[in-house]
């Protein structure tokens, strides 16, 4: 069976609101997959209906081909990585580990949950209760929990999202490299779209419950199927029908080839590694162009706006 | 004098009039020999503690610790799942602690009475029940007191604690796999063993000076510290000896209170 998680038009109606409506989802096996959108999306209700933690008011979850609606969390073969990480504050590293090989009554497992440790390089953590750990080995504790227990499944729900920006970086690449290591199916909840491209397989973008694509990075990136799509994976700038991102929007003082709009320098921003170069075209609508360093441009300049056709992004 | 001494002055007096100086005055007579009309009389003894160690007054100290611990442990066991069942209430928390304290608008006194009206040979279960079980003046009786007036000093401190629980823990366990009884076992109970410490430290402390409740539901036959301490001032007139009961019943008291203390710090610094 190649499929790990199938949903069929799953739906989640709360008293007030429609978290979840009508979503379909199909997740194939060994994959790093994304649910990524704005907070209140519902990503993280999806998410907690495939773990058993909500029961979805309509539709299927399929775990392997098997409906598990009614299957309590306990009796799924999912685990979730949670957004604090929910650490056994009673307990240390190794017994936080054990936990699961032990309720689901797995054998030896003392030096599982070593291995699991020792995977997320915490071995000599091992008597540490999670008080005295830092969030970067919570987090590492949180999936050592998880993983020893080798889940069909491993749902993340925005697992890097407490972590310093430096550490997210690192834990980003961590995270990769374990799924690659594990083989195991990772579905990853987040609202930092860098995150989601830069990690996952396929991503699917969510809106208001539903999801509005799902691809690869590049295929919603370069080819968004929406404009909501467009406008959460990445500043865009509009041109009349068109969409231009601002790494392929170009500046010069003379007139191009090609399309290019007349517009005014309105500042300048230093990032280290570019240049945001904020215009405002002759109809007053503002756009941003991400150019190399070195570029002598003077606020207040005029200028010329240009871009190649086939770096436009349009919508029916 | 300072100001930080200015406000601590009234503590300080209240301390030394209220709480050191009748507690040097329960020393003094401890050491003192009984009056003929009550009162206490030269020469200075230590007759009252060699007293105490008679085997009918350990059997007393005995019965107290035995009956204090069985409330407590009453208390914990039918105070945890209610002090669970509060926590989790949602918005109906408030409502549900104002009636877990509404008896606390009545006297003890008065809701100590009150189960002799349903206990009793006429009372309201015989009554109903058209039967004449004697429910009254037995262990059960002021076991049942206890746990009724002393219920709710063990549920407010385990509700805090309960509170405060992180319900993500509870859905991590079920996530690893633990069915809602192991997550019960090796999580919740676990995690609030602070306010079961609490709890029952709460509860097994007045239960062990107890004198009312053993008094009116146990009809005189289960004697207890509190009651032994009693009837040396009242009907003996014995208030030398009075005195020294009450010191043991202190003594056990700090004791417990102490052992309880380490093991919680213990708990804590973990």
């Amino acid at each position: 069976m190649d499929q790990v998680l199938e949903l069929r038009a799953i739906s989640k109606q709360f008293p007030n609101h429609r978290a979840v409506d009508s979503l379909s989802l199909t997740l194939r096996r060994g994959g790093f997959y994304s649910l990524l959108g704005p907070s209140g999306c519902g990503k993280t209700t999806t998410l907690r209906i495939v773990g058993g933690f909500e029961q979805p008011t309509s539709g299927e979850v399929l775990l392997n081909g098997a409906v598990v609606n009614h299957l309590k969390p306990w009796r799924r073969d999912v685990c979730t990585v949670f957004q604090n990480y929910a650490l056994f504050p009673h307990l240390t590293a190794l017994q936080n580990v054990e936990f699961g090989l032990k309720e689901r009554r797995i054998p030896h497992p003392q030096s599982k949950a070593l291995k699991a440790l020792e995977m997320v390089q915490l071995e000599s953590k091992r008597d540490s209760f999670p008080a005295q750990l830092s969030g970067g080995e919570k987090q590492r504790v949180a999936l050592a929990r998880s993983l020893v227990l080798e889940p069909q499944l491993l749902l993340l729900d925005e697992p890097l999202a407490a972590l310093d920006p430096g550490l997210r970086k690192k834990m980003r690449a961590e995270l990769k490299a374990m799924q690659r290591h594990t083989g195991i199916t990772f579905l990853f909840v987040t609202h930092d779209q860098e995150e989601a491209l830069s990690l996952s397989d396929k991503l699917a973008v969510m809106n208001h419950g539903r999801i509005e694509q799902f691809g690869t990075a590049e295929d919603v990136y370069l080819r968004p199927a929406t404009p909501f799509v467009a406008g959460f994976l990445g500043a865009l700038n509009w041109f009349g029908e068109a969409g231009i991102r601002p790494e392929s929007t170009r500046v010069s003082r003379t007139q191009p080839d090609g399309p290019s709009l007349p517009a005014t320098v309105e500042s300048l921003l230093f990032l280290g590694n570019c240049v945001h170069l904020n215009a405002r075209l002759e109809d007053g609508t503002r756009a941003i162009a991400e150019i190399p360093r070195g570029n002598e441009f003077a606020e207040g300049e005029r200028v010329h706006i240009h871009w190649h056709a086939e770096d436009e992004i349009r919508f029916q | 004098m300072n100001l930080r001494r200015l406000c601590l002055l009234p503590a300080r007096v209240w301390t030394a009039l209220f709480i050191a100086a009748p507690l040097a005055i329960v020393c003094a007579y401890s050491l003192l020999t009984r009056g003929d009309y009550g009162g206490v009389e030269q020469p200075w003894t230590l007759e009252n503690f060699t007293r105490l160690a008679d085997p009918l007054y350990l059997a007393i100290l005995w019965r107290s610790l035995v009956i204090a611990t069985l409330s407590t442990a009453l208390c914990a066991l039918l105070g945890f799942p209610l002090a669970l069942f509060i926590a989790r209430a949602g918005r109906h928390k408030n409502l549900l602690l104002q009636l877990l304290l509404l008896p606390f608008w009545t006297s003890f006194l008065v809701r100590t009475y009150a189960w002799l009206f349903i206990l009793r040979d006429t009372g309201l279960i015989n009554t109903i029940l058209h039967t004449h079980l004697q429910l009254l003046y037995n262990d059960g009786a002021v076991l049942l007191g206890l746990v009724y007036n002393f219920l709710p000093f063990f549920v407010l401190p385990m509700y805090a604690t309960l509170e405060k629980l992180d319900p993500a823990l509870l859905e991590a366990a079920a996530d690893l796999g633990a069915k809602p009884f192991a997550t019960l076992w090796r999580v919740i109970i676990p995690i609030s063993a602070p306010g079961i410490a609490a709890g029952s430290v709460l509860v097994f402390i007045p239960c062990l000076g107890a004198y009312l409740t053993p008094d009116l539901l146990g009809g005189g036959k289960t004697v207890m510290l509190g009651n032994l301490v009693q009837n040396q001032f009242t009907t003996a007139r014995d208030w030398p000896f009075g005195s020294a009961a009450s010191l043991l019943l202190m003594l056990a008291s700090a004791l417990l209170l102490a052992a309880l203390m380490r093991s919680r710090a213990a708990k804590e610094l973990m």
